[in-house]
């Protein structure tokens, strides 16, 4: 038997998105609203990033995620932690379960806050033998700062994003020797400054061009074999491999309740109001964008908060589902990804973009069938994989006939 | 109850030893547990039961209509299926009876299927057809262009591996068969010693005394033939066979196993789905020297992707859960080598290959007989009393699940708190399963036994906590 409940809000996911996005519903007076955190406590990743740099005033990962889930309490968000979103029993009846039982609850919004995670070792289909000792930085951070568990003695970190360096910094927490960084990029994701830190600080070398083309070991890890970009074989013995970055949304709720996704982020597909193309199912955070920063994320999930109260307080659900919006390439993809013409994204929403190459002070154009409709230089250098943000101070121009909308480089 | 994995063997002489505990030397194991006055002991090298092909296996429960009329491994296949049919009903093993369809993709595939048809009927499997492309299509939506027409097998299931090894040997144990993990049989003389029909088996643990012995060593069954006999009728040549397993956010991509039609190009690969909820593309075929060479390869992965676009083209657009590689025990010879040597008070048990699962409980039967027959007076074999009924935990998609159901977690909420979330593990399960009869001695191992760690994020939520739970519970010794 299921107990049967009905609320206003249901946010799923008790991470900066969700907990920002709840809070604020709450402090407006949008009725009940509830998050569910399938973890025994909230905060999302934060929880076990214990480096600095999180929030206005640069806290660490915990602090910040104890602070967002204060401001959601008090605020008045039921925050249900240890409780897991299983389905979808209706299009706005999500079930549940928990150490108290299970639960099925009926909500006017629901707001999909669920993240995203590294693409592990398997899905990246690295050939080899499976041993212990093959790791995400999600996994590694939680066994190093949650559990204070022992890793291991000499590591491979594969990437060179921030999360690399997180995890570098991770492993040598746990006194485990980095044998190397490597990344099958030109040169190192993050500023000039932490590279060298990591290089010559640390004197962790970094391969770049490089590829794992096998695990080796049995029972436990015993090394990596590599493909350097000239054709070079190598190898490096260690008992430890941190697969970092690729990370992918965690879009299973949002496929099994049949919210479309988007192609090119691979999460739910949204408007600048963060609404899905299921009625009365929102979605923000890195659900959408895998991966932002959790003050992006938290930015995102107080700017969502807005359209879901327009929504409760009986806004029209656009009919259709809007026009497409895409990025051209080497932009990857962009978030919103569905645009309703005539409706400006809601206030503090804007269009972020992902590059797949490097750009030095791009030129973004947005285009509808070949008319411009905005230009706007970013006045920095990109690194490949980095993002890029755009107002929507355009979205008036589109033309509700007039096709999908492009961005791109100009 | 005894299981030990480590330390020196009793002294005490078994009656028969079993040596290798995988799907069918647990079988046997289990078979000879029955009788109740026997001492019998399951060796294993490795650290768990079924550590060795039979966990990386395609996980179907066939019904033999492919197998080679007349052979035993035709009549062990047929036996086997209803057997561990109705077993696993009784003990809670995961079966769907999804039925097979071998789609024909070309002319000579097309042309090849009245004669399986044929050999279908000459195994007693009547219930094949061959249907046309229309109704292929309707029944597998998804399924790639170009499909000419196929066979419908309505009785070939899917079953979970895992769980069948494991009920054997739980039963096993309970029976009073004595488990030995981290045993490796060396090589030695097997001679009597004292006389008397007692003989001595040097071990990695030292020395074991046994009247008889069962080699079901799966791949190593050549070499235990080989070294402590000095001659073998065949020899092992390990067959890798790589597999993709893809998310569960594909199952509903197919319906039913889409099996490859043999033709004298090879045997091609398979789309399955698993009880667990994903789906399964492989395995490759590969001849190797090496019997550890269970890593996967660049391009056997390549091969099976592009095989497997061609089938289910959707299916590639998902994400991938693992990637693993079994090796089947491949034999020059084109049966089942079960052989019976009484002289030396010694039974081989080879050359199983991936029907040994579904095979497993009539192998066990037919072994136990040969040994009947071997023995004769000097182990009294007629008399197999009852064995306590086995119900072991569900790991199946299409049953129950801890996590659906109020009633138990109303009894104990720690079956309402899942640890991992992709597969839906509660805390209560992992603790069950290490406090079972024979628990898991590693992740792996209990990974096998509830799917924790095993879903697509493959650890990043769960992996510290699983780890957790394993250490904790090792520590405070609730296990070993």
């Amino acid at each position: 038997m299921r107990r049967q409940r009905a609320i206003d809000v249901l946010v799923i996911g008790g991470g900066p998105a969700g907990l920002a996005a709840a809070g604020r519903l709450a402090r407006v007076g949008a009725g009940t609203v509830e998050v569910l955190e399938r973890e025994g406590r909230a905060g999302g990743v934060p929880r076990h990033c214990h480096h600095r740099g999180f929030g206005r005033w640069g806290v660490t990962g915990p602090q910040y995620a104890d602070r967002l889930v204060e401001a959601a309490l008090g605020a008045g968000v039921a925050v249900r932690t240890g409780v897991s979103a299983t389905g979808w029993a209706g299009a706005l009846v999500v079930d549940t379960t928990g150490p108290h039982g299970l639960e099925r609850i009926t909500a006017r919004a629901v707001v999909l806050a669920t993240g995203a995670r590294e693409r592990p070792r398997a899905a990246r289909l690295v050939p080899g033998t499976r041993p212990a000792g093959v790791y995400t930085t999600g996994e590694l951070q939680q066994a190093v700062h949650l559990h204070h568990q022992r890793i291991g003695t000499r590591a491979v970190v594969v990437g060179a994003e921030p999360v690399s360096y997180a995890a570098l910094a991770a492993l040598r927490r746990a006194g485990v020797e980095v044998a190397a960084l490597v990344t099958e990029e030109t040169r190192p994701q993050v500023g000039r400054a932490r590279a060298a830190s990591a290089r010559l600080g640390r004197r962790v070398p970094l391969l770049t061009g490089t590829t794992i083309v096998e695990l080796l070991g049995r029972g436990r890890l015993s090394g990596v074999r590599l493909r350097h970009a000239d054709g070079r074989p190598g190898a490096i013995a260690c008992d430890t491999v941190v697969f970092t970055g690729d990370f992918v949304p965690e879009q299973e709720l949002a496929r099994r309740g049949r919210v479309p996704l988007d192609s090119g982020t691979r999460g739910p597909a949204v408007d600048g109001a963060f609404r899905t193309a299921a009625r009365g199912v929102f979605a923000v955070g890195n659900v959408l964008h895998a991966v932002e920063p959790a003050r992006a994320a938290a930015r995102e999930g107080a700017a969502a908060a807005v359209a879901v109260r327009r929504h409760l307080e009986g806004a029209d659900w656009p009919a259709s589902a809007g026009l497409p919006v895409e990025a051209v390439a080497p932009l990857r993809w962009v978030a919103p990804n569905r645009l309703v013409p005539g409706e400006p994204p809601v206030p503090g929403a804007r269009f972020l973009l992902r590059t797949a190459e490097t750009l030095v002070r791009p030129v973004l154009l947005v285009t509808q069938g070949g008319r411009c409709l905005h230009r706007a230089r970013v006045p920095r250098r990109v690194l490949a994989n980095g993002s890029l943000h755009l107002s929507g101070a355009w979205v008036g121009l589109v033309d509700a006939a007039g096709g999908a909308v492009r961005i791109g480089l100009g | 109850m005894t299981l030990t994995s480590k330390g020196p063997l009793p002294s005490e002489p078994y009656d028969v030893t079993v040596v290798g505990a995988g799907v069918v030397g647990s079988a046997i194991a289990r078979e000879l547990a029955a009788h109740h006055r026997l001492r019998v002991a399951l060796v294993e090298a490795s650290g768990d039961v079924g550590d060795g092909t039979s966990k990386a296996n395609t996980a179907i429960l066939h019904t033999g209509f492919d197998a080679v009329p007349g052979s035993l491994e035709a009549r062990l296949v047929r036996e086997g299926q209803r057997l561990l049919a109705a077993y696993a009903a009784d003990s809670g093993i995961p079966v769907e009876p999804v039925g097979a369809l071998l789609v024909a993709w070309d002319d000579e595939q097309l042309a090849a299927l009245p004669g399986l048809l044929d050999k279908a009927r000459g195994n007693a499997y009547t219930a094949a057809r061959i249907i046309d492309a229309d109704e292929v299509w309707a029944r597998e939506p998804h399924l790639g262009p170009g499909a000419l027409g196929a066979l419908d097998v309505p009785g070939e299931s899917i079953i979970c591996p895992w769980t069948t090894t494991l009920a054997y040997a739980t039963q096993a144990v309970r029976g009073g068969v004595h488990l030995h993990l981290n045993c490796r049989v060396k090589k030695g003389n097997w001679v009597e010693y004292p006389a008397g029909g007692c003989r001595e088996l040097a071990t990695s643990r030292g020395v074991l005394r046994t009247r008889y012995l069962i080699n079901a060593a799966g791949l190593h069954t050549d070499d235990l033939d080989q070294q402590l006999l000095g001659e073998g009728k065949f020899a092992v040549t390990p067959r890798r066979g790589q597999l993709i397993v893809f998310d569960k956010l594909a199952r509903d991509l197919v319906r039913h196993i889409l099996l490859p039609v043999p033709t004298a190009l090879g045997k091609g690969v398979l789309v399955a789905p698993t009880v667990y909820g994903n789906v399964l593309l492989g395995p490759t075929a590969e001849e190797l020297d090496d019997k550890t060479g269970t890593g996967t390869t660049a391009d056997g992965l390549d091969t099976l992707r592009a095989k497997g676009r061609r089938i289910l083209p959707a299916l590639l657009d998902e994400e991938v859960t693992t990637v693993y590689a079994g090796l089947r025990a491949a034999t020059e010879h084109d049966d089942y080598q079960i052989h019976a040597s009484p002289d030396e008070r010694w039974i081989t048990v080879g050359g199983i290959r991936s029907t040994g699962l579904t095979a497993s409980m009539a192998i066990a039967a037919y072994v136990v007989d040969l040994l009947a027959d071997a023995a004769g007076p000097e182990l009294d074999l007629t008399h197999a009393g009852d064995l306590d009924p086995v119900r072991m935990p569900n790991l199946g998609e299409a049953f129950p699940r801890p996590y659906q159901r109020a009633d138990l977690i109303a009894t104990d909420p720690a079956y309402g708190t899942i640890v991992c979330h992709c597969e839906r593990v509660t805390r209560g399960e992992i603790r069950d399963a290490l406090i079972s009869t024979v628990p898991p001695g590693s992740l792996d191992g209990l990974r096998r036994r509830t799917r924790a760690r095993g879903g697509r994020c493959q650890g990043f939520y769960c992996g510290a906590a699983v780890r957790e739970l394993f250490d904790g519970w090792g520590e405070s010794g609730a296990a070993r």
